[in-house]
């Protein structure tokens, strides 16, 4: 196989080996790993854009929150909605789609969304860009919080059928990873990581920055919405606060760990922070080890995490993957 | 009358966000480093004066001073230091990953509920001049702000440490090659952050009284906007940046119809958003540089 198409098939691969392994493992365990492919999946989202631009989003989980509102209203139950949240637009309180449906909407929120803020944010570099990427997520937040029209408020969104299992996750992931790639051998992705490498000779040759991170965000944003989607079909509810501040910074970190710049650094960053999360979150109740039980005193998972996230970058600045794909030649 | 009365009290705000905002600026200059745990010093501080409440106001300070700063200088040398030249992005999630670790530890040690750590209370009295009323806390956070502000710029203009501080931010490379010291530069710059996010955390706690593992949070993120939005590449722009950004915050706040109020973020955010699409290498930049593409 040419190591073309091993930059495709080795992530997918690794995923659905990870997801097999998991069934070996409690169902708390299992939980923990579909989880991880889901946020994985958000992570391949948001490389899809930083990764070939070369510029840092933190607004990414907008388009995931926008995703899963979507997904989560449509697939409540349309009396419950008339009791509970009787202030809903008619269209999102009368009606009610099926499982599949509501992923294909939260892709389709997701990428208007991102088609709508990026006509105007992929003018910005650098902080900018980043500053005004976060500005949409506090802008979407608030409003997701707030305008009782449109979601349920500061309350959660209940009873969501919990209809991501372990083949729903990782066909999610897969998914992701495939349009990644797709996205990445296109000409657009070409002339993108052109403009990264060096903006002023892209700008020679014709190539228009604006143009290729535009078609880089919105497909992007429809990843993250898709992954919002699958999301909230794994929680079974969600509120505001649970696609903020936090899963920003732990998305980006993932994909900082794995490798900025490469599909396989946003694969390999995400599974192996969510597996070490899975292991530590395990730890605190005791691993199953044979013939010794270690455990974990109650609370410290969350800072060996992030003490071993900062020794990861310190070690490896590039990431993981040293921003390479699967499989790909080592360069000196 | 009314309205004087809020600008004031915005003042008082931008001020407070100043003074954050100088402290993460002056770390940028140095070493390129946008400090996302800088908050987490306020946290530490907020910590330092829970455990010693009850005790004398003359210690309580400098108790939580050197808390702040011992654990400014001892996240330089262990994990900054070793940043230097790393990419932006790697920079952000390694400071996100030691935020999120402070936070994690605090969590640990003091729980997620909020600790009394009470300290110069009697500032929130209030006195009237005419039909005004003016929290006491208002004016001691303009004074002591443009104190603070005016003796790190005298610091920066009048001392050699100060001038070989703006001789790194402009151009690190060019200053070393003229025999400066980019370690004791740099350490000076965590050593001021440090006492400005003390400063700051003084004029924040009378009327947050409650520390919590994400005490510095919210300031540290919006102040970092402001840094931003006025110009991060000169400490003076970034300065005023932090101070608009918590102006506007407080005079958002008072233009909102009451019910509107809770869409205080958006109203602010979408101005962030206007601002930087209108100036995007600074709003008080006096030149406007070339953006390339």
């Amino acid at each position: 196989m040419s190591r073309r198409w091993l930059s495709l098939v080795g992530p997918m691969a690794v995923a659905g080996l990870l997801a097999l392994a998991s069934l070996l493992f409690s169902e708390s365990a299992q939980l923990q790993i579909q989880t991880t492919l889901v946020v994985t999946a958000m992570v391949v989202g948001l490389s899809v854009f930083c990764g070939n631009s070369g510029i840092i989003s933190f607004g990414h989980v907008s388009f995931v929150a926008v995703g899963a509102f979507a997904a989560g209203i449509l697939s409540m139950p349309a009396d419950q909605k008339s009791r509970v949240f009787k202030e809903l637009f008619p269209v999102l309180r009368d009606n009610r789609l099926g499982n599949l449906s509501t992923l294909l909407v939260g892709a389709l929120v997701g990428g208007v969304f991102a088609a709508v803020v990026g006509a105007a944010l992929v003018r910005l570099n650098g902080l900018a860009a980043g500053i005004a990427t976060f500005a949409v997520l506090g802008i979407t937040r608030n409003v997701l919080r707030n305008w009782n029209k449109i979601g349920p408020g500061a309350k959660a969104i209940p009873s969501i059928e919990q209809s991501t299992g372990l083949a729903q996750a990782v066909i999610a992931l897969c998914l992701c990873i495939a349009i990644a790639w797709w996205y990445q051998q296109s000409r657009s992705g070409r002339r993108l990581r052109a403009t990264r490498e060096d903006a002023a000779a892209a700008q020679g040759v014709g190539i228009s920055a604006y143009r290729e991170r535009w078609i880089a965000f919105v497909i992007s944003g429809a990843l993250s919405g898709f992954a919002g989607a699958v999301y909230v079909h794994l929680l079974g509810s969600v509120t505001a606060d649970q696609v903020y501040l936090k899963l920003t910074f732990l998305t980006l970190a993932m994909l900082v760990i794995g490798g900025f710049q490469s599909l396989w650094g946003a694969v390999l960053g995400g599974l192996s922070i969510g597996l070490v999360n899975a292991v530590l979150f395990e730890g605190e109740k005791g691993l199953p080890l044979p013939g010794w039980k270690p455990t974990l005193p109650s609370g410290t998972s969350d800072i060996v995490l992030a003490a071993l996230m900062v020794v990861a970058l310190l070690l490896r600045p590039s990431g993981l993957s040293s921003n390479r794909e699967f499989a790909a030649q080592p360069t000196s | 009358m009314i309205w004087v009365q809020r600008f004031i009290d915005a003042i008082a705000i931008g001020a407070l966000f100043a003074l954050v905002a100088l402290g993460i600026g002056l770390v940028f200059g140095v070493m390129r480093l946008v400090n996302l745990a800088y908050g987490e010093l306020m946290m530490a501080g907020g910590y330092a004066l829970f455990a010693t409440a009850g005790w004398p106001v003359l210690v309580r300070i400098p108790v939580a001073l050197a808390v702040v700063i011992v654990l400014s200088l001892v996240l330089e040398r262990l994990v900054f230091r070793r940043l230097r030249g790393a990419a932006p992005a790697t920079m952000l999630a390694v400071t996100f990953g030691v935020s999120f670790l402070l936070r994690s530890i605090a969590q640990k040690r003091w729980s997620a509920q909020g600790k009394a750590m009470a300290i110069f209370t009697d500032l929130n009295q209030t006195f009237t001049v005419g039909s005004l009323r003016i929290k006491w806390l208002t004016i001691v956070a303009i004074v002591v702000s443009a104190a603070l502000l005016s003796a790190v710029q005298q610091f920066l203009t009048r001392t050699d440490l100060g001038l070989q501080m703006r001789a790194a931010s402009s151009d690190a490379r060019t200053a070393r090659a003229l025999g400066i010291r980019t370690d004791r530069v740099i350490v000076a710059a965590f050593v001021i952050a440090a006492v400005l996010a003390t400063a700051a955390l003084l004029l924040f706690a009378p009327q947050r009284p409650v520390v919590t593992p994400d005490y510095g949070l919210q300031i540290s993120i919006l102040a970092l906007v402001g840094v931003v939005i006025g110009g991060m590449d000169r400490i003076g722009p970034a300065t005023l940046g932090g101070f608009a950004v918590g102006f506007a915050n407080s005079m958002l706040f008072s233009l909102l119809p009451k019910g509107q109020r809770i869409f205080l973020d958006t109203a602010l955010y979408g101005l962030v958003i206007v601002v930087l699409l209108a100036r995007p290498s600074g709003l008080f930049q006096r030149d406007r540089q070339a953006v390339r593409v």
